[in-house]
Parts: C-alpha cells; structure tokens; sequence
C-alpha cells in the first residue's frame, strides 16, 4: 500500500464524555488519537456510542466532559475551522428527495463557499468518481440503497477534507455496494492521504479496512490496536459444540475440561472452549466426545476474529455479527464427530 | 482547490441556494400547489354564494359578498403556505438534511430566510391568482391598480408572517406531525375574527370580543379595505404592522430555535 500514515494527529480525544437527559452517558470518558492519514474503524454494536461520539467529534454536539482536537481545533472552541477541515456522511443518508443528484451537488457546493465557476465541474467529477453519472439527473428518490450512499459520500467529498467521518456508510447496503464503497474509501485514504474515522458494526468491514480498530461498548472503549494485534490478544482458536441433547451440556462442558478453559459461547445451547494449543486438538476432542457418548448437533472451530475480541473483553458477541466468514463443520447423522472432525 | 474558490459564496449566496432548493421543492410537489391554491377559491365559490345575502344587513360594507369575501383566500393561502413549509422544514429536521446543512459554513439567519423561500413563492403566486381569480369573476378593487398592488403586498407578508410561524413550528417540535396540529388552530383564528362577517355586525358579545383582539381580523381587513373601501390608511398601518410584528416576532423566536435545534459547536 502507498499510503502515508504520519505521526501527526488529526483526531485526539482525551476523556470525552457525552451525556443526555436522564443521566444516560452514550459516550463515557473515550480516549482515542487517529493519526493523518489512518483509516480508523469505530466497532461496536447498536448503541454502544458511535454516533454520538462522531456527532461530538464532528461539532454537532458539544461534549458534556473532556476535550476532542480535529484537525489541530478543538471541536467546542472552533468549530468552524472543524467543520472546514472534515466531510461527513452520517448514518441516516440525508438526501433532499426533490432533487436530483447534480442539484444536491450544486447547492452542496454553493453552501461550502466553492467559487461558481467550479461548482459544476467540481459537482460531475465526484458524482463520475462515485459512479452516478448517469443518474445524475434523477430525483435522489429514485435512488437504490446503495446509490443514496454513495451520492452521500461525494457530498462529503465535495469540498476537499482533508478528515472524513464515515458513520456506519454500509448498513443496509448490498455486498456489491458494500464493497465498491470499501474500495472507494481505501482509493481516499491511499491516493489523498484522506484521515478516516469510520464507524461500523460489521466485523469485516473493520478488520479489512481498518489500520486501526477501537472497540466500543457501552460508551467506553474495551479494547484499542490493529486488528492483527487485537486478534493477537486472543490468539488460540475457540471450538464451540452444541449437544444434541441440550441437558448434555454440562457433561460436554467436562469432556471439552483438558482442552482449554471456558469462554462464552456465541448461541445459545452451545458451550465453547479457547483451546490450550489449537486446532491440533481437534481429533482429541472429537474422540473424547464421543467416549463419553456426547452426541453433537453442530461443532465449530472458529479462528480468532474481532468478534472473539469483542467477545472476551465485554462477555458478549456481537449483534449479527457472529461466524462472519467461518463455516460451520458439519456434523453428519447418526452422530460421528470423529469423521466430522476427520 | 484554490483558496479563493473555497473563500465563501457569502450570505446572499447561500440564501439563493436553499430558496431555490425550497421553491424547487414546492414546484415538484404538486399537492402543495394544487390544495393551497384550489381550495380556498372552492371556499370562497361556496361562501359568496351561500352567504349573499348577509350583504342585505344594514350597515354591510359591499353589496356583493364576492367583494367583502375576497380577502379570506389570501389568508387561506397564507395558511397553506405555512403548513407546508413549515412541513417541509420539519422534515430536514427528521431526515437529517438540517444536520448537513449545520455541517456546512451557512449562518443560521441565511437558513432561516433560505427555508422561508418556498412560502414566500407560494405566497406571491397564490396571491395574483387570487386577485386574478377576483377580477374574472367582476370584483373591482376600489383602491385602484395602486391598491391592487398593494393588496398584493400586504398578501405576501401576511403570507410571510404565517410561514415564520409555521417554521418555528417546525423547530421547536421538531415533526411534521406538529406542524400539521396547528393547521385547525390557524383555521380557528381565522373563523374567528372578522373574516366572514364585519366586526361591527356581530352581534355576540363574545364573538366580537374575540375578534376584535384577534390580530387575523386586522388581517383580513387591511385586505378587504383595498378591495371595497378604497384607500384606508388606518386598517393598512394595522395590517402592517400587526403582519412586520409577527414576522418580526417569529423571526426572533425560530432563531432562538434553531440556536438550540442545531447544537452545533
């Protein structure tokens, strides 16, 4: 990859906490710096305080504590030099039904103060690089999932930042879509030196995107690194069973004892083991299964991902998100989980 | 990018844009023509010639109800243009279209006036087709093609003060559903003022109290004075400036509401 990622800090965060009425805290004391240049991935289930910490970070909520520096401005004492320095695409597309692609693209431009004479050619050039050329004439409301995206993205674009705040840009998306906007997005960061601070749900999405990956739970961040060194942390792979017979549970729990210790198990009915060694133990699981005559409904060995992550450091999984590219093993009738295994 | 072209379009600029944005919006949305527009005509069908003969009372100022009735579907239209504007803003709020335009350099006075653009359109339009409408069917205006002009005038800024409020509306609640349980409130004030019957008619005690302090009648009758009275100055200084107060006043307080919808930094 050609991108230049610099020591210099276009995000800094210190002890960010933001709080609403009720006392409820979405964010909770986040610490946090994303350097220029550096793809951020956000993770974290719904709720856990992603879009309100990018509401803070991009001045459209003021923090109730700590401080947050973009751009080399601090969001509550300067936030127009904020909102000059950054391009953001929020969760909730927010396009103008009545108007067309070009037409959001001219008044986008018009408000960002672009000088007249550009405004076109500024306009069709981000609607060409985002593929909506053709489309440029229609009502946005005609637009497919997807192409609302991307029309939102080009907005976001449209001025040049040199920080762009992506919040979940692929929810709901297609595979297709989902994947030309991670290969837009990489494109920014690698050939612009664009800063990417993107908030995500989807555990792919993060760990193919992401240089680095802050894990948010409950508006606190439960764990920080590149994904290769937050998957590092848990590094041994996990196998998970479901007895047939869901009161065999505790027996598989004793038979599963010497391979490794406990850890919560994805879906329910299933227990779930991080192995001492790896997946070298499986035949020996396999085989101790079945001398303790444990017939199995479904075995699965799971290499360490971001989930597993998620996972030991909160207890839970997350939504939706569990198995993301790993295939069960599938375990025939009658039960024969050596075979399985085999 | 050079820096001058990123230098600022400036105010004026960007209230051209979000007019444009919200007269374009009107335009693509037929029902916020065809309704604010045809409705109010049906009404004023309906109610000249149901109510003729109130025109026999002694002491009523015309001698056609047409005439005396022509004033009511400019404030209806006003209405009209209110309710969806301030619909439309309601929507940007809930759709987050409000958020991009926070996220961008506009002022807050520039969308304010930007977002006013659509109901001022429509105001300015459904007001000549009311006076066009009036003068097809043989209503003279006794102020002259001065007077008719002025009628125009005083239309679109009682049109303009509606809108301002249905825009604070807007912005305090937040939702179209708000903005559309003001409507009937609106249509209250107005068959409660002397929209349909001179003030010094009604014989209601509390009626006429009502009317008298409601500032719809002042409305109406600054309009109606054009059209059958001639020049009276009297009930256009109060249709004036009851109008510049109200726009003045829910200028100042959707402001204020926008200051706190938009928590901008």
């Amino acid at each position: 990859m050609l991108r230049t990622v610099t020591d210099e800090r276009a995000i800094e965060v210190t002890g960010l906490v933001r709080e609403f009425k009720g006392g409820v805290r979405a964010v909770d004391g986040i610490d946090l710096h994303v350097s220029t240049g550096e793809i951020y991935g956000f993770l974290g289930p719904n709720g856990a305080g992603k879009s309100t910490a990018v509401k803070v970070l991009t001045t459209l909520l003021p923090p109730t504590a700590g401080s947050a520096r973009v751009a080399g401005y601090d969001v509550t004492r300067e936030g127009a030099k904020v909102r000059a320095a950054i391009g953001v695409a929020l969760q909730d597309v927010a396009l103008d039904p009545m108007l067309t692609g070009r037409e959001h693209m001219r008044l986008q431009a018009g408000l960002q103060g672009i000088a007249r004479s550009e405004r076109a050619a500024r306009g069709d050039e981000l609607l060409a690089r985002v593929g909506l050329s053709d489309a440029a004439e229609r009502k946005s409301s005609t637009y497919s999932g997807g192409m609302k995206r991307r029309l939102d993205l080009a907005l976001a674009l449209l001025h040049g930042p040199r920080i762009l705040f992506l919040d979940e840009p692929t929810t709901g998306l297609d595979v297709q879509s989902r994947t030309a906007l991670w290969d837009e997005v990489a494109r920014l960061a690698r050939e612009q030196g664009t800063t990417v601070f993107l908030t995500t749900q989807y555990l792919e999405e993060a760990d193919v995107l992401a240089d680095r990956v802050g894990i948010i739970d409950n508006g606190k961040i439960v764990a920080e690194g590149t994904p290769a060194a937050l998957k590092a942390q848990v590094a041994r792979p996990t196998i998970e069973l479901a007895p047939r017979d869901p009161a065999g549970c505790d027996a598989a729990r004793a038979a599963l004892e010497p391979f490794g210790e406990p850890v919560a198990a994805r879906h329910d009915g299933s227990i779930a083991v991080r192995l001492r060694t790896g997946a070298d133990q499986l035949a020996d699981i396999v085989r101790a299964l079945d001398g303790a005559d444990i017939p199995v409904a479904n075995l699965a060995l799971h290499e360490p991902t971001l989930d597993d992550v998620f996972l030991a450091k909160t207890g839970r999984s997350l939504e939706g998100s569990a198995d993301v590219g790993e295939p069960d093993l599938p375990v025939p009738d009658p039960p024969a989980p050596d075979r399985a295994a085999a | 990018m050079t820096a001058a072209a990123l230098a600022s379009g400036g105010t004026f600029d960007q209230v051209g844009l979000l007019a444009g944005r919200a007269v374009r919006r009107v335009i693509r949305q037929p029902a916020q023509i065809v309704f604010p527009i045809a409705f109010p005509l049906v009404l004023l069908a309906v109610n000249a010639s149901g109510l003729d003969a109130a025109t026999k009372l002694p002491g009523f100022p015309s001698a056609d109800y047409l005439d005396f009735a022509l004033a009511v579907p400019f404030m209806q239209g006003a209405l009209f243009a209110a309710l969806n504007g301030g619909q439309d803003l309601a929507r940007d709020i809930q759709g987050g279209f409000l958020d991009r335009l926070a996220l961008t350099p506009i002022s807050g006075a520039a969308l304010l006036a930007g977002q006013l653009g659509g109901a001022l359109f429509m105001g300015v339009v459904s007001a000549v087709l009311y006076l066009l409408v009036g003068l097809a069917l043989g209503v003279g205006i006794a102020a002259g093609v001065a007077g008719a002009l002025v009628l125009l005038v005083l239309a679109v800024c009682i049109s303009f003060a509606f809108a301002c409020f249905g825009m604070l509306v807007a912005l305090r609640a937040g939702t179209g559903e708000a903005v559309q349980g003001f409507f009937p409130l609106f249509f209250v004030l107005l068959f409660l003022s002397s929209a349909f019957f001179p003030r010094d008619l009604i014989e209601q005690d509390w009626f006429a109290a009502v009317a008298t302090y409601n500032p719809v009648s002042y409305m109406v009758e600054g309009l109606r004075s054009l059209v059958i009275t001639g020049w009276d100055g009297e009930a256009l200084a109060y249709a004036f400036a009851i109008s510049a107060i109200a726009v003045v006043c829910f200028l100042v307080l959707s402001s204020r509401a926008l200051r706190t919808r938009l928590t901008r930094t």
